[in-house]
């Protein structure tokens, strides 16, 4: 059990928050929450505050307008009664905060086949979820709207009504259902709930009881932490190409720490199919030892079976003895565009050796080595876990299927339970600014979108004042814009200040992030010129390049600068790590 | 009218600086594929609809995506004529910008679906270069004016477009907002629809001289009909010309009609079909500032407090036709002829080939609910782009989804025999009668209206009801049914001899005795009947007809001869005489 992202609690008294949860009983976690809740009542010794009036939340669902335009009403009449009356739109909410609540009203609509308001979708989503937090505490009435032509008359209220009661809360007046012409019976329900409501009461308070820290082993690169898979979504829309993973790992007890910026190391394991070619290849059984293993099972995790170099075909060379091989090693260039798209397999098909033995051939082998991916996530946000956007690499060359060794293991082989061996690994490289209120300008189209993912939730965490702009790119706005809905919501809070996408292939003309940059460089220049922090993650190859060529275009045309000049510029930038790449 | 209405839409009209609103920013959005909430409302006046492919919805949510926003453009088409120009280019809009199908509707307009925010002003601006538009195709304006394509009396036919042209162009907002947001290519320069002086002469709004800044309480259809041919389904619009003629070729004015419409809700007795009355006879010169002095007394007196009151249906029911026709003469300044005889045969399409009087051919093709797309079997997109190449005549959407390809000239004529034989349109209505006679509406997955499947639905439902025709020689009787996938109308199902309304996922209400050439609106027979029990219940009413009818006898005015239901003799009584039947199943 960890403490959930919205909770306003420090970073270490989540720690400690977390950890005692994972000790507890029902009954025990039931004591706590009332006693808590008494600490909340009296006050603690040092900040104790008088109660002026009684809290009521309001809490609305609304699709038309109507139950937003009754929780007004709700919250007027609640204010003439002396309640200090707050409205929440489950659009702009999350339901864990509802354990907070004392006395609430809840106004909503059913729609559709019995679906909540569009905008409280989530919210009613996480509401039914298992992750909800008991109750016990809350005092509750609920108001459906519906219209009876429907099938599923009023049913989220419903829902809402039955599981508030279900998580604990105290029923203080009965649901009303309300049909299209809803005034008089809403009226007649705000009446009767009000008055049910008791006064403000004192709960007796006490000591906190003492919470024991279990002692954390140390776990890294050489000593991996066996993580359980508790998340895994195709990020992609169907109609893509794409196969992007959203991962999420579970960090419960390992005691491991990150930050946004760092990578999370995950040992792979080969796949059944690349394991038997190559035993067909060698004409090596599976069953012969190898080490305190079968060679099968030592083929799976300890060698790397797919890679293929000059550098190995020379040392393969040197076992094998083929003058054709030789010869082909001999024209350099040629045998670099052989390799491509090939793995170690062809070359065991194309140059067989006569008879194999096991230290022969895996002496030839490098170790399996684990693969880094960029974190997605912040641990403020997250304590408990860890996020990743993997993309799934599956591609033919030469007649045969070929796949990315790590990112296939975790999209077909870990599934939600399973655990994989993963480390974290720091890159102080790839870091925000300390200073919370200097501007950032992230550039991650792709996958490259992850670390920044981490950095708006942390900044998010940190409420840092900075801006942040951030630009994302990929094939099809409907399909492949990651993390989309996330997004809108940092833009909605103001997390976000901007959000600019080039979506590649919606349109005759090709548009990427370097293309974005040019349109928007006039403000760009400003932004660095006002201190901003300039990062860039995802491909190396060419769209760093092109991104690293567009700031330099910046510099010259809206920073009147030489193409010179323009280089020490982002030179300078860069040793003043305000330019920041992590690409790969 | 300076106060404004208590419903919503009329706050937004107020404030939208005559259809602007904040459709500008919007479009500059890229993080999200929707507009706002307001500017939704307002892009429909733009002929606009924004949807979203409701079957992947939850999906979506949980790949962290919105969900799939996408827009629907519509383009209006007065009269349903288009040029082979027109007709290539709406085709490769179809395929560059939007889902790759060209949609003909059910009141002569084509239609684009699925076209992303990021594509949806190159579409627009692409449309006008054809010189078509998008303008009013939506929204509470007087929309797409049809008429009868009429592919007999060829100049009688000239002269309902010409009116239909005449009124469509009359009765456009003026405001410049269509032009700054959709064809402004950034120069600057700022082009306005040119001014069109009302012809009746009292301008409160020099911007928008008939409308004024709130435009309609609700939207207006107009319809041109040529008798005997009510193809157009005139009683179901709200403002109506029934062409009469003098011998075959001259007309010497309309009989005009008011306060036709379909949309209703579910579970509000208070919203009900209603079919047109008959206002009056006018003259071919008055019938331009007799459609303005409707839109204009519908305009003051229609209402905006309750939207689902407001259209001119309502308006009638309230004042009485009487009291309306009195209004509608002061501003025009003349009174109405009594109306004049005229006799309507059916609303259906004649398909085939037929030779007009000067000798040039017309063929009329049945286009599956209007979907004009390829398929391996039947590519027909691609076999009407091949005509379009060739043609030098006219292509004409009919009402009833269907097309003509219209004036084609004695010597054009093997040719494009030629190519409908090779796409394999040649027998594009080898069909039964009923699947001939049949119509619904887009709904699932994307309009935001739907509650069951419609368009996905009835080729199939049709194809069931086919096993009883073949089994009963029915096959060759034409029986109209028509589908809707919401309560609304926009495939007429409340005139049809056989209709179904959605009521929810794979359940409709059945409606008959629906008048065979529009002129009556049926009635209730069996609520909410499951999607796979509608056979059952149809058939034992199938094979009564089939024993039982009279010489002649439409299977409309069967089941109301028979008792199945009551006629609904006029809209108020629309929801009445319900009888709770005694179903097979």
């Amino acid at each position: 059990m960890s403490t959930p992202a919205t909770s306003p609690l420090s970073p270490d008294q989540q720690q400690i928050a977390s950890q005692l949860a994972a000790t507890l009983s029902p009954e025990q976690a039931n004591w706590l929450s009332g006693f808590y809740a008494g600490i909340a009542h009296t006050g603690s010794p040092v900040a104790a505050a008088p109660v002026a009036k009684t809290e009521l939340t309001v809490l609305y669902g609304s699709e038309s307008g109507n139950a937003e335009k009754l929780s007004g009403d709700v919250a007027k009449a609640a204010g003439k009664q002396g309640f200090k009356a707050k409205v929440v739109n489950m659009a702009d909410a999350k339901a864990a905060t509802l354990a907070k609540a004392e006395n609430l009203l809840v106004v909503v609509s059913t729609w559709g086949e019995g679906d909540p308001p569009e905008g409280a979708t989530d919210y009613y989503e996480e509401f039914m979820s298992d992750a909800m937090p008991q109750l016990a505490n809350v005092k509750f009435s609920v108001c459906a709207l519906g219209d009876t032509s429907y099938e599923h008359f009023c049913k989220i209220g419903k829902d809402f009504d039955d599981r508030l009661s279900k998580l604990g809360g105290e029923r203080v007046y009965d649901r009303v259902d309300c049909d299209v012409d809803f005034e008089e019976p809403f009226a007649k329900w705000l009446e009767g709930a009000l008055k049910a409501f008791p006064s403000a009461e004192i709960a007796p308070g006490g000591a906190p009881a003492p919470a024991t820290i279990p002692a954390a082993t140390v776990y890294d690169k050489k000593n991996p932490y066996s993580s359980e898979l508790t998340e895994k979504i195709v990020l992609n829309g169907t109609g893509s190409i794409k196969e992007t993973l959203h991962v999420e790992l579970s960090l419960e007890g390992s005691g491991l720490t990150y930050q946004p910026g760092d990578s999370l190391g995950i040992y792979p394991e080969n796949r059944a199919e690349d394991i038997e070619a190559v035993l067909a290849a060698t004409g090596l059984s599976a069953n012969e030892k190898c080490g305190d293993k079968t060679l099968a099972e030592a083929l799976k995790s300890d060698f790397d079976i797919t890679s293929l170099s000059p550098a190995i075909a020379l040392k393969y060379n040197k076992v094998v003895e083929s003058d054709d091989l030789e010869k082909a090693l001999a024209d350099k260039a040629g045998f670099k565009d052989w390799i491509w798209g090939r793995q170690l397999v062809d070359l065991l098909e194309t140059y067989p050796n006569k008879k194999w033995e096991v230290e022969s051939f895996t002496g030839l082998l490098r170790p399996l080595a684990p693969r880094l991916y960029s974190i997605a996530s912040s641990q403020k946000a997250h304590p408990d876990e860890v996020h990743l956007t993997i993309a799934a690499v599956r591609y033919n060359a030469h007649d045969r299927d070929r796949v990315g060794v790590c990112s296939t293991y975790i999209a077909d082989k870990v599934a939600i339970g399973d655990t994989a061996k993963v480390f974290f690994h720091s890159n102080n490289n790839f870091r925000l600014p300390e200073n919370d209120d200097v501007p950032v300008i992230m550039v991650g189209p792709g996958t490259g979108i992850a670390p920044f993912r981490a950095f708006i939730e942390e900044r998010a965490a940190r409420e840092a004042k900075g801006k942040n702009w951030l630009f994302f790119g990929d094939q099809h706005f409907s399909f492949d814009f990651l993390y989309q809905l996330e997004w809108l919501d940092y833009l909605k809070d103001g997390v976000l200040t901007e959000l600019t996408t080039a979506f590649s292939r919606d349109q005759k003309e090709k548009i990427y992030v370097q293309h974005r940059l040019a349109e928007r460089g006039a403000e760009i220049w400003e932004w660095l010129e006002n201190g901003a922090h300039f990062y860039v993650c995802g491909d190396a190859t060419r769209m760093a390049k092109d991104v690293n060529q567009a700031l330099l275009d910046i510099a010259q045309q809206h920073g009147g600068k030489s193409a010179e000049d323009a280089k020490a510029w982002l030179t300078a930038l860069r040793k003043d790590k305000r330019y920041q790449r992590d690409v790969y | 009218m300076s106060t404004i209405g208590k419903s919503a839409n009329e706050g937004i009209k107020d404030a939208s600086e005559y259809l602007r609103g904040t459709i500008l920013d919007g479009l500059a959005d890229s993080a999200t594929g929707s507009l706002s909430k307001d500017d939704q409302q307002l892009t429909k006046f733009h002929g606009i609809y924004q949807q979203d492919d409701r079957d992947i919805r939850k999906e979506r949510r949980k790949k962290k995506l919105e969900p799939a926003y996408s827009f629907m453009i519509r383009v209006r088409v007065p009269g349903g004529v288009s040029t082979p120009e027109q007709w290539i280019e709406m085709d490769r809009i179809a395929q560059e910008h939007a889902n790759g199908a060209l949609k003909l509707t059910t009141r002569q307009a084509f239609q684009f679906h699925g076209v992303i925010k990021s594509n949806l002003k190159k579409s627009i601006a692409e449309i006008n270069e054809a010189l078509l538009d998008t303008l009013a195709a939506c929204g509470d304006v007087n929309r797409n004016v049809m008429c009868n394509p009429n592919p007999m009396q060829s100049k009688v036919h000239g002269d309902v477009l010409e009116l239909a042209t005449q009124i469509s162009d009359h009765l456009s907002p003026r405001t410049g907002a269509y032009h700054d947001i959709w064809i402004d290519d950034g120069s600057g320069e700022k082009v306005k629809v040119t001014y069109d002086p009302p012809l009746i002469d009292d301008i409160a709004d020099p911007e928008e001289p008939i409308y004024g800044k709130h435009y309609l309480p609700r939207k207006f259809k107009t319809v041109i009909a040529v008798p005997p041919s009510n193809d157009v389904d005139i009683y179901a619009h709200d403002l109506g010309y029934i062409a009469i003629l003098e011998g075959d070729d001259k007309i010497v004015g309309y009989n005009v009609t008011v306060g036709g419409g379909m949309g209703m809700t579910h579970g509000n007795e208070e919203t009900f079909p209603r079919l047109a009355d008959v206002l009056g006879f006018c003259t071919p010169d008055q019938a331009v500032k007799v459609g303005e002095a409707v839109v204009r007394v519908q305009r003051d007196f229609g209402n905006r407090d309750v939207r689902t009151n407001a259209r001119l249906k309502y308006t009638i029911e309230r004042l009485g036709l009487d009291k309306f026709r009195e209004e509608v003469e002061k501003l025009c300044g003349f009174k109405l002829e009594k109306p004049r005889e005229f006799t309507f045969e059916d609303n259906g399409d004649r398909y085939g080939w037929i030779e007009d009087h000067e000798g040039n051919f017309h063929y009329t093709m049945f286009i599956e609910n209007g979907r004009v797309y390829d398929t391996e079997a039947y590519p027909l997109l691609t076999g009407l782009r091949e005509i379009a190449k060739i043609h030098e005549g006219d292509f004409r959407l009919t009402a009833n989804q269907n097309l003509i390809i219209a004036n084609i000239s004695p010597a054009k004529k093997a040719e494009i025999e030629k190519l409908l034989e090779e796409y394999k349109m040649v027998d594009s209505y080898e069909r039964s009668a009923l699947r001939l006679n049949s119509m619904a509406c887009v709904s699932l997955p994307t309009c935001g209206l739907a509650l069951a499947e419609s368009q996905r639905y009835l080729p199939d439902l049709v194809g069931e009801i086919e096993s009883i025709l073949e089994d009963t020689g029915l096959r060759h009787d034409a029986i109209t049914i028509r589908m809707t996938g919401c309560p609304n109308g926009c495939a007429r199902p409340y005139i049809a001899e056989i209709g179904f309304v959605g009521r929810a996922p794979g359940k409709y209400n059945l409606y008959l005795g629906g008048g065979f050439h529009g002129e009556r609106l049926s009635k209730l027979y069996a609520p909410s009947v499951q999607s796979d029990e509608i056979k059952t219940v149809l058939e034992p009413i199938i094979r009564d007809y089939a024993k039982n009818r009279k010489d002649g006898e439409r299977f409309g005015d069967f089941t109301i001869r028979s008792g199945y239901v009551k006629a609904t003799e006029n809209g108020r009584d629309f929801h009445k005489d319900f009888v709770e039947p005694t179903l097979a199943v």
